[in-house]
């Protein structure tokens, strides 16, 4: 029977846009908005792979300015929470000024 | 069962389960614990995770609200890595998969990560490796805080184990409960050691890595005489070490009952053995064990154990009650001799960076002068309530003795101008245990009334080795040929100028190097109140021809070992028992 809750994945390249890259408050930011949904969410450079609502593991990421990252979601809201984490790297700079 | 050996730093034999402390009495429980005990410390780290969060949640609120964002935001991103569930995750993971205590598995975890962070090129993420450290002292305060009061509130026969031992937390030991104590650091005449022997707690120092071997609850044997400590002894060795411990108690009363026995040598001649104390209610004991005076009295540890400097009462109270207890005996108070430590460390902006060799002891005093002159104002007053001396340590040269006479004359105007009473013969002496003032001790010895060697200190300057530093505690020996003559020439000099000399350092407790000081001239010991009946039966089986043949050979000899060795066979051969 086919759960109104199925599984959905969803994925986006994203590109750090703002001069100081993902230091610890963008850092912070986007795992706040990551745990407001259900999805599980994985962000990964060319080398590693972590979890996108571990704030431990995202800030060892070390994503500098250019840096492309990988957001794979993994739920029933996987569109919504791609959507919004798009929005905040890409479209608001995590609110801090491009180089 | 593990054998370690150490530095003996007390006598005695005791046998008791271990109790793991850190420098703030902490206490750090096992590493290892039972499978079936996972879940109950899982739930400790989800607790422990908790109350953290609960605690940096009011800190930060209320850093915000004076207007810190600074300090209000440092705690935001401590709580955003305390409500990460993967970090908690990869911590009880680690309980679970190692069976190991919470505390272990945070430590352990967090500095980890800390690690992989300080890696990183950016300075600025290597910096949060900080944040990290931090995070891990507050969730291991949640951890152990509940448990500070152990060491305080023992209820149950241990043995101390610490990677080292300040000498204020080992002088407020329960004497009661606490049997052993054995460090990884220090050395045997570090200060720790020397509160352990004033307590007759057997100690063990020097061990380097013994606390990464013993866990909490472990049974550990220590061997103060030999310095070794058993971890988990068999049935065996616990049996033999039993048997050793009842000799040695046997020993002991058998020494004690030559207390009221005078300390003379088999052909007459008389020794004046006087105890050292560092607390003043310790002078107790020294007659208890036969001592006929204080020849010295450390007044460090009236500046130790307090938040504040003592005041004048505070000083005068100690000494009053000490010359009250010796009545008309001998009293020696050395003035303070702190350095190289956290007291004097503590005031300063910038540590020195050789403190050793920096502004301790006297240069201290001269340079504190209202803090001095405290001090000399209580030791002058109870000068009065029986026979004080007072004695002054570290001089090096002429200049400084004759500053720290001035400076006592200043205070005895004073005490004039206020009608107070004080002895004004009172005698001045000085510790010798520099190169510097025992190779000028003729022309010191001029304008002083006794000097009193200071073997520990005079023998760390001259063979430049730290007595704490485990790393070459072995390098540190009285019977060093340099030492010795050094000694001699002090001893001579003071005979030349007819004032009395004593030694007062761990040499005159020490059974091996009696008969040498004897031969050398001494006539007066000054030690520590356990070692006192020891001492004394070793003069009252000496001849004073034996001493000076032993004393005659010694000097002529060129290696440390060669003396060592013969001057243990000779006492050896006298006093069998003590070895």
């Amino acid at each position: 029977m086919q759960d109104s809750l199925e599984k959905v994945v969803c994925e986006t390249e994203v590109e750090i846009k703002n001069a100081d890259g993902l230091h610890m408050r963008p850092a912070m930011q986007f795992v706040d908005i990551a745990n407001q949904f259900d999805s599980d969410i994985t962000v990964s450079n060319n080398e590693t792979e972590v979890d996108g609502k571990s704030i431990m593991q995202m800030s060892m990421l070390a994503a500098t300015y250019g840096t492309k990252l990988k957001i794979k979601a993994e739920g029933s809201d996987a569109a919504k929470v791609i959507s919004a984490l798009r929005e905040l790297v890409e479209e608001k700079l995590f609110g801090e000024p491009p180089p | 069962m593990e054998i370690k050996k150490g530095i003996a730093a007390s006598p005695g034999i005791s046998i008791a389960k271990a109790l793991i402390i850190d420098s703030e009495d902490y206490r750090i429980p096992r590493r290892s614990i039972k499978s079936s005990q996972r879940t109950i410390e899982s739930q400790r780290v989800r607790n422990a995770f908790r109350d953290a969060i609960c605690e940096l949640t009011e800190l930060e609120a209320a850093h915000g609200k004076a207007g810190r964002r600074k300090i209000k935001d440092i705690f935001a991103v401590h709580l955003r890595f305390l409500h990460d569930r993967s970090l908690r995750k990869k911590i009880t993971d680690l309980v679970h998969s190692e069976s190991v205590t919470a505390e272990y598995a945070v430590s352990t975890a967090l500095r980890e990560i800390a690690a992989h962070f300080s890696k990183e090129e950016d300075t600025y993420i290597s910096e949060r490796a900080a944040d990290i450290y931090d995070i891990e002292r507050r969730l291991l305060i949640q951890l152990l805080g509940k448990k500070r009061e152990d060491v305080a509130n023992l209820t149950e026969e241990v043995t101390i184990v610490a990677r080292e031992l300040s000498p204020i937390q080992t002088a407020e030991f329960n004497r009661k409960f606490v049997k052993g104590i054995a460090s990884d650091a220090g050395g045997r005449t570090s200060h720790a050691a020397i509160v352990a022997r004033s307590l007759g707690i057997p100690a063990v120092v020097a061990l380097e890595d013994l606390t990464e071997s013993v866990s909490g609850g472990d049974t550990v044997v220590i061997d103060g005489n030999r310095g070794i400590v058993v971890v988990n002894p068999d049935d065996q060795t616990i049996r033999q070490y039993q048997e050793y411990s009842k000799e040695f108690t046997e020993l002991e009363h058998k020494l004690d009952a030559i207390r009221e026995e005078p300390a003379v040598t088999r052909d007459g001649v008389k020794i004046t053995l006087l105890g050292n104390i560092e607390f003043h209610d310790e002078a107790e004991a020294v007659l208890q064990k036969g001592g006929e005076g204080i020849g010295l009295y450390r007044t460090e540890y009236l500046y130790l154990n307090r938040q504040n400097e003592p005041t004048e009462e505070d000083h005068y109270q100690a000494y009053a009650e000490t010359v009250s207890v010796l009545q008309d005996r001998p009293v020696v108070i050395r003035t303070l001799d702190l350095g190289a430590d956290k007291y004097t460390q503590r005031k300063r902006f910038a540590p020195e960076p050789n403190p050793f060799l920096g502004l301790r002891s006297i240069r201290f005093c001269l340079q504190n002068l209202m803090m001095f002159k405290t001090q000399l104002r209580a030791i002058l007053r109870a000068s009065v309530l029986g026979d004080v001396k007072i004695m002054f340590p570290l001089i090096t040269n002429l200049q400084e003795m004759m500053q720290a006479k001035m400076i006592l004359r200043d205070v005895m105007e004073d005490l004039d101008e206020e009608s107070i009473a004080y002895n004004k013969d009172i005698q001045i002496g000085i510790m010798i245990e520099t190169p510097s003032s025992a190779l000028t001790a003729f022309s010191l010895a001029r304008d002083a009334d006794f000097f009193s060697i200071g073997t520990n200190d005079l023998t760390q300057y001259t063979l430049a080795v730290d007595r704490g530093n485990e790393l070459v505690s072995t390098l540190y020996s009285s019977a060093d040929p340099a030492v010795l003559r050094l000694i001699r020439t002090v001893i001579q000099d003071a005979h030349k100028a007819q004032i009395d000399i004593s030694v007062c350092g761990e040499m005159a407790s020490e059974p091996e190097y009696i008969m040498l000081l004897l031969g050398m001239g001494i006539r007066t010991l000054s030690l520590t109140a356990p070692m006192l009946p020891e001492i004394k039966q070793i003069i009252r089986s000496v001849t004073m021809e034996d001493c000076n043949n032993v004393a005659r050979k010694v000097l002529g000899m060129n290696s440390e070992r060669q003396i060592s060795n013969y001057l243990r066979n000779a006492v050896g051969k006298i006093l069998p028992e003590a070895f």
